[in-house]
C-alpha cells in the first residue's frame, strides 16, 4: 500500500504530461484530489499508529547489493506524511488562484511539485538508507526546477543554482556517512543499524559518520552556515516557498536527525553538535529576520531561524539517552515533544504566513516593507489570518505558537541541570541566548504585522489598488491558521494521537516496558519562570519595536550583501579562476612540456620503486664475457648515435641514424640472430632509402639556436630516461628465478611443426597471430600514407613545395 | 657482456629521448627511430646473451633463445610501419603548414 502512495504522484505526473494543455478548467483541480484523498487516508491510519502498530511495507529491489524497498510508517514518518499531504493539498488549492490559468508552464509547475511530494513522502517512509538518500535528492532536484520555475529571471536562476550546489553537497556527505554506517553494521536498513546501535561507538567510523549525516542534514534544513540558500530561494513562486521551503523539505533534515536519533544520541558530540548549531542558527535567523526589507526574505530568516530552534531542541532531547530507564530521561525527552510539537506549529503558521504574504504581493503588486501600510481595514481576512500567524510565531497566547515556545523554555530551563563533561557553567547561557532570540523573533513578527497592515496606505508607491482578496485565495491560509488556534485549546489533539507515537520512534528503548512518555500540553501550567520569561520577551520586544522605528532601518539600504554570501559568491569565482588559472599553467599546448610531464613521471615513479626495493642484485655471475667484435660495434653504434644531435645537415643527421641501424645488425649478426640481421638490414636500407628520397622536401636542419634553458631541461630528462632504463635492464636481468620457455620451442620446432629454423616456426606457427595483426599493421600504415599523400581537403592550407 | 650492453641501451635511450624533446619534426622522427634501436637490443640483452648456435636445428648442443628474436623479428616491421607513417605525417605538415618547428604548430589560441 506505502508503496502505491509513493507512486501515485509520480503516475499523476506522467499522466499530466499526456493531457492536453489547454484545459478548460485550471490544472490545479485535476491535482488537488491526490493529496486530500492521501491525508484522509493517512489520517485513518492514526488509531493503529496509536496503539504502537507500525504499518511496513517491503519490496526486493537489488537485494545483492542490500538494497531493497521497505517503506515503514510509523510515529515519526506519520507527522510528516500528514504534513507534506495536508499542507500539499492546501498549496494546490492556494496555487490553483495564485497561478493564473494560462501561466506559461503551469503543467510543468504540477508536475514538478508532484515528484517532490513523491520524493518527500519516499524520505520519510523509507527504512533503506540508500532509498531514502534518492528521494533526498530528488527533493532537491524538484527543488531546483520549482526555484527556476520563472527562469527568464537571472536571480531565479541563481537561486536554483545556489541551493541546488549547497544541498546536493550535503547530500553528498551524507551519502559517505550512510555507507560507513554500511561498512559498520553491514546492512542499509534504519531499524536494523539501530538496533545494532550499542555495539557501535567504540567505531572509529562512528563519529565520522555522524558527522557526514548531519551535514546533510544541516545544509537540507537550512542551518548555520549553510542556511544561504534559503533566502535566495524565495524567488520561487509563493506556493512553492510556503510549501518546500518552510513546511516541507526544510524539515527533511529535522527529520533525518529525529530518525537517527536513536542510533546517535548518547553521544556528546551529537549532543553539543546538533543543540549548539540549531542554537546559534535560531539566533542568528531571527536578527537577520529584523534587517529585512522584503517580506519573503522575512519570512526566509525566520524560517531558519524556527528550523534552528527545532533542531536545538532535538539536540536537548537527546540528552536524555544519557539516562535511560530512569526518570531523567522522561525529564529531558521533554525537550523532543517540544520539537515534535513546534514541528507542526511551524508549517502551520509558516505555510499561512507565505500564503498571506503571496496574497499582499497579488494584490499591491509589492512585497516591499518600505512601500506597504494601512492595510488593515481594506484587507481584514488577510490582516486577521497574518496576526494569528505572527502571534503564533512569536509565541503569544492565546495561539498553538505560545505553548511551544513555553515548552522551549521549559527545555533551556532544564538542561541546566544536565551536567555533561561538568560543562554545567555553560548551560546557564541556553536560557539566555533563547531568550534573546524569541525578543528578536517578537519583533520581527511584529514588523511583519505592523509595518505591513498598520500605518498609513502609501497608494503612490503601490502598482494596484489594494483590496481584500478573491475568496479562493484565502481559503488554504483561513483553513491553515485555524488550526493555530484549534491546537492552542485543544492541545491533546495532536500530543496524543501524534507526537506520543512520535517519540516512541524517536526515543526507542528509552523507558521500561509498559510506561509511557505522556506526553501532555497544556494551555496553563501556573506561575512558572517560563510565564515570567514570556512577560519579559513581551516587554523587551514591545521596547525594542519602538526603539526600532526610530532607529528607522527598513528605510536604509539593506547594509549591504550578507558576508556569508559574499563568501560564497567569492569561493565560487575563487574555484573558477583557480581552476582555470591551474589548467592554463600546466595544459601549454606545448608538446615538448607535454612529454617532459611524461619522461619525468616515468623517472620518478620508476626510480621511486626501484629505491624502495631492497635487495635488488646486480647478477654480475650470469653474464657472458665480452668479445672484441661485440665491443668494437658497440663503440661504433654510439659514436653515430653521438653524433646525431651534433649533425649540421639534415642529410647527415639521416646518414648517422642509418648508422645505427647498420650496427644494430652487425649485433644481431655477433648475438646470432640470422633472421633479424637480414630483416634488420633490409628495413634499415628501405628506411634510409626512403629518407633520402623525400630529402628534397625535408625541411632545412636548421641549427639549435634554443638557449641553454630550453635545452638543459631536455638533457636532464634524457638523461633520467637512459640511466632509468639502464637500471632497470641491471636489476632485471639479475633475479629471474623461472627458466625460459624456449626449451619447448627448441625441442618442438621439428617434431611438431616441421620446420628447423625455430624463429620462423615461432612467428608462422606457434605463435601466427602475432605476425597476422603485425601485416594488418603494415597494411593499414600503407593505406595511411597513401591517404596523407594523395587525399587533400578542398581548401587547404597553402602549398609549400 | 651485459652490462656493456645495459649502459648501451640506456645511452641509445637517452639521445632519443633528447632528440625527440626537440622542436624540430625531423629529429623528433629519428629520435623515435634511435628508441626503437635501443628496444630491440634491450629485448635481445635482458633474454641472456649466452654463447650458443644460431636457432636453426641442426648438430648443436646448445641454441640461443629463439623467442626474442620472434619478438624483436615482429617489433621491427611494425616500428618500421609506424616510422614511415610517422615520417609522410612530418612531409605532409611541413608541405602543409610550411614550418617544421612542432611548438608553432597549435592551434591558435584566439
Amino acid at each position: 500500500m506505502l508503496h502505491v502512495i509513493i507512486l501515485l504522484p509520480f503516475l499523476l505526473g506522467v499522466l499530466m504530461l499526456m493531457i492536453r494543455q489547454n484545459l478548460r478548467f485550471h490544472m490545479g483541480w485535476m491535482v488537488l484530489p491526490l493529496p486530500a484523498a492521501l491525508f484522509l487516508y493517512f489520517l485513518t491510519r492514526i488509531p493503529l499508529i496509536r496503539a504502537g502498530d507500525n504499518i511496513l511495507d517491503s519490496f526486493t529491489w537489488m537485494p545483492s547489493l542490500g538494497i531493497d524497498i521497505t517503506l515503514i510508517l510509523d510515529g515519526l514518518s506519520l507527522i510528516f506524511v500528514l504534513l507534506i499531504t495536508g499542507i500539499g493539498a492546501l498549496v494546490v488549492l492556494y496555487s490553483i488562484y495564485y497561478l493564473q490559468k494560462h501561466t506559461d508552464g503551469i503543467r510543468q509547475f504540477y508536475i514538478y511539485l508532484l515528484m517532490f511530494m513523491g520524493a518527500m513522502l519516499g524520505v520519510v517512509l523509507s527504512d533503506n538508507l540508500m532509498v531514502l538518500y534518492g528521494f533526498w535528492e530528488l527533493t532537491s532536484i524538484s527543488s531546483f526546477l520549482l526555484i527556476a520555475f520563472w527562469h527568464r529571471r537571472e536571480r531565479s536562476r541563481y537561486g536554483a543554482m545556489k541551493s541546488m550546489l549547497i544541498t546536493v553537497f550535503g547530500g553528498l556527505a551524507m551519502f559517505a556517512g550512510f555507507n560507513l554506517l554500511y561498512v559498520m553494521t553491514g546492512t542499509y536498513s534504519i531499524r536494523e543499524i539501530v538496533a545494532q546501535a550499542g555495539t557501535l561507538t567504540a567505531n572509529a567510523m562512528f563519529v565520522p559518520a555522524m558527522l557526514l549525516i548531519l551535514l546533510g542534514a544541516f545544509t537540507k534544513s537550512a542551518q548555520f552556515p549553510f542556511h544561504i540558500w534559503l533566502p535566495d530561494a524565495m524567488e520561487a513562486p509563493t506556493p512553492v516557498s510556503a510549501y518546500l521551503h518552510s513546511a516541507t523539505m526544510v524539515k527533511a533534515g529535522i527529520y533525518l536527525v529525529a530518525r537517527l536519533t536513536p542510533l546517535f544520541a548518547g553521544q556528546s558530540e551529537w549532543f553539543w553538535l546538533v543543540s549548539l548549531t540549531g542554537l546559534f542558527t535560531l539566533i542568528y535567523g531571527s536578527f537577520q529576520a529584523i534587517r529585512q526589507t522584503d517580506l519573503k526574505a522575512l519570512l526566509a530568516y525566520s524560517t531558519i531561524s524556527q528550523l534552528g530552534l527545532i533542531m536545538s531542541l532535538l539536540g536537548l532531547g537527546s540528552a536524555a539517552a544519557f539516562f535511560a530507564g530512569t526518570e531523567e530521561a522522561v525529564f529531558y525527552s521533554m525537550a523532543t515533544s517540544a520539537a515534535l510539537f513546534h514541528l507542526i506549529n511551524h508549517a502551520v503558521f509558516k505555510g499561512s504566513l507565505f500564503m498571506v504574504v503571496g496574497i499582499i504581493d497579488h494584490e499591491t503588486g509589492t512585497r516591499d516593507l518600505r512601500k506597504l501600510g494601512g492595510l488593515m481595514s481594506l484587507m481584514p481576512v488577510t490582516f486577521s489570518v497574518a496576526v494569528i500567524g505572527a502571534f503564533s510565531m512569536a509565541g503569544l497566547p492565546p495561539f498553538s505558537g505560545f505553548l511551544s515556545k513555553e515548552m522551549f523554555f521549559t527545555s533551556v530551563l532544564n538542561i541546566r541541570e544536565f551536567d555533561l563533561l561538568s560543562s554545567g557553567f555553560w548551560m546557564q547561557f541556553f536560557p539566555v541566548i533563547a531568550w534573546l532570540a524569541s525578543v528578536f523573533t517578537f519583533v520581527y513578527s511584529m514588523i511583519l504585522v505592523f509595518k505591513t497592515f498598520g500605518g498609513k496606505l502609501q497608494e503612490a508607491k503601490l502598482d494596484k489598488a489594494p483590496h481584500e482578496a478573491p475568496l479562493g485565495l484565502l481559503l488554504s491560509p483561513v483553513m491553515l491558521i485555524s488550526l493555530a488556534v484549534v491546537f492552542a485549546f485543544f492541545p491533546d489533539l495532536v500530543s496524543v494521537p501524534l507526537i506520543e507515537p512520535a517519540m516512541a520512534s524517536i526515543h526507542n528503548g528509552l523507558l521500561a516496558p509498559g510506561t509511557n512518555f505522556g506526553v501532555s500540553i497544556h494551555f496553563w501550567h501556573g506561575w512558572t519562570p517560563e510565564i515570567f520569561m514570556t512577560l519579559g520577551v513581551i516587554a523587551a520586544g514591545t521596547l525594542l519595536f519602538k526603539g526600532y522605528s526610530r532607529l528607522r532601518v527598513l528605510d536604509r539600504e539593506a547594509s549591504g550583501r550578507n558576508p556569508l554570501n559574499r563568501m560564497y559568491d567569492g569561493s565560487l569565482q575563487l574555484l573558477e579562476k583557480g581552476s582555470r588559472r591551474l589548467t592554463d599553467a600546466y595544459m601549454t599546448g606545448s608538446n615538448r612540456h607535454y612529454l617532459l610531464y611524461i619522461f619525468s613521471f616515468l623517472i620518478i615513479a620508476l626510480l621511486a620503486v626501484l629505491v624502495r626495493e631492497p635487495g635488488i642484485s646486480l647478477g654480475m655471475e650470469h653474464y657472458a664475457p665480452l668479445s672484441f667484435y661485440e665491443a668494437v660495434v658497440v663503440a661504433i653504434m654510439l659514436l653515430a648515435a653521438f653524433a646525431v644531435p651534433f649533425a649540421k645537415s639534415r642529410v647527415n643527421a639521416i646518414l648517422f641514424t642509418g648508422a645505427v641501424g647498420y650496427m644494430v645488425t652487425l649485433l644481431f649478426v655477433l648475438f646470432r640472430a640470422p633472421d633479424l640481421a637480414l630483416t634488420q638490414m633490409i628495413i634499415e636500407t628501405v628506411s634510409v632509402i626512403l629518407f633520402l628520397l623525400c630529402f628534397r622536401y625535408l625541411p632545412k636542419l636548421k641549427k639549435q639556436k634554443e638557449p641553454l634553458r630550453f635545452k638543459l631541461p631536455n638533457l636532464i630528462i634524457a638523461l633520467g630516461v637512459g640511466i632509468t632504463v639502464t637500471l632497470i635492464a641491471l636489476a632485471a636481468m639479475g633475479s629471474s628465478p623461472f627458466k625460459p620457455i624456449s626449451e619447448f620451442f627448441l625441442k618442438e620446432s621439428y617434431s611438431q611443426a616441421g620446420g628447423k629454423n625455430v624463429v620462423n616456426v615461432i612467428l608462422v606457427d606457434f605463435r601466427g597471430f602475432d605476425t597476422l595483426f603485425e601485416i594488418m599493421v603494415l597494411g593499414i600504415a600503407s593505406l595511411a600514407i597513401y591517404g596523407l599523400i594523395h587525399l587533400r581537403m578542398e581548401a587547404d592550407l597553402p602549398q609549400r613545395q | 657482456m651485459e652490462l656493456v650492453m645495459a649502459v648501451a641501451v640506456g645511452i641509445l635511450f637517452t639521445i632519443g629521448v633528447y632528440l625527440i624533446l626537440s622542436k624540430s619534426l625531423l629529429r623528433i622522427v629519428l629520435g623515435t627511430s634511435l628508441l626503437t634501436h635501443g628496444v630491440h637490443l634491450l629485448l635481445m640483452t635482458m633474454a641472456g646473451l649466452k654463447k650458443g648456435s644460431a636457432p636453426v636445428l641442426g648438430s648443436a648442443d646448445t641454441y640461443v633463445d629463439p623467442l626474442p628474436q620472434a619478438l624483436i623479428l615482429t617489433s621491427i616491421v611494425i616500428s618500421f610501419g609506424v616510422t614511415a607513417f610517422y615520417f609522410v605525417l612530418a612531409y605532409r605538415s611541413y608541405q602543409a603548414l610550411g614550418t617544421d618547428e612542432i611548438d608553432s604548430i597549435k592551434e591558435d589560441k584566439e
